[in-house]
């Protein structure tokens, strides 16, 4: 399945662009996305920390992901 | 449970904020106006560039915003904050509480705005004559 990601922030610089597609096996969790975009853009895990939303919640690591939901990566926040 | 959320990329008006929260029941309102500062750690700040994830930010800051409302006995809660480019005395963020006593605004407007800043899909570059750097993102 191809999962559409949004990136905001450092994320933005790091891939490049504000949305990036994965091919990722279907059932894959976020973890598996985490994977496979710190194997592709290594610079990711130089960050502080950071996690993944899904249909804009934070997600835990185990959660399954689709091709309909919404993905997005969140950087170390730094509002107010 | 009365909640006002908005994310602009126009100014920010403060009597705007004042007037939302002002209700005939509460006895004083509780405001934070964050501004843009000349420096951080000794580094002269040029400007600032707020980016926000919006529809999740304002999902973030509504739960806040009710948690509030669980912990202080508080009237009305308002939210606004900035992107887009920021100079140094600007105003990203403001949050203004009412209550009918003043340590319930107080203690709520204070885990809003510290709360905000962990929490919400905000963030911030900072410009410095010799480059820019996103807040926080690296350790």
């Amino acid at each position: 399945m191809e999962i559409n990601i949004l990136a905001f922030g450092i994320a933005k610089d790091i891939f490049g662009a504000s949305t990036v597609s994965m091919e990722l096996p279907a059932g894959s969790s976020t973890a598996h996305l985490k994977l496979s975009l710190e194997e592709k853009y290594t610079k990711l895990k130089q960050l502080a920390s950071y996690m993944v939303a899904v249909n804009n919640e934070y997600a835990e690591d185990v959660l399954i992901i689709t091709e309909l939901d919404e993905v997005a990566i969140i950087p170390p926040v730094s509002g107010g | 449970m009365q909640i006002q959320i908005e994310i602009h990329t126009e100014p920010l008006n403060i009597q705007q904020c004042i007037d939302w929260v002002m209700s005939p029941d509460s006895g004083g309102i509780d405001i934070f106006i964050g501004t843009v500062r000349n420096a951080t750690k000794g580094k002269a700040v040029l400007k600032l560039e707020f980016e926000a994830y919006n529809k999740m930010a304002i999902n973030e800051i509504n739960k806040i915003s009710k948690q509030a409302f669980k912990q202080w006995p508080v009237q009305k809660v308002l939210v606004h904050h900035r992107t887009g480019t920021l100079h140094v005395g600007e105003i990203p963020v403001i949050i203004a509480v009412s209550a009918a006593h003043r340590d319930a605004a107080f203690e709520a407007c204070r885990y809003i705005i510290d709360t905000l800043k962990q929490t919400v899909p905000i963030w911030k570059k900072e410009f410095f004559e010799d480059g820019e750097i996103w807040v926080a993102a690296h350790p």
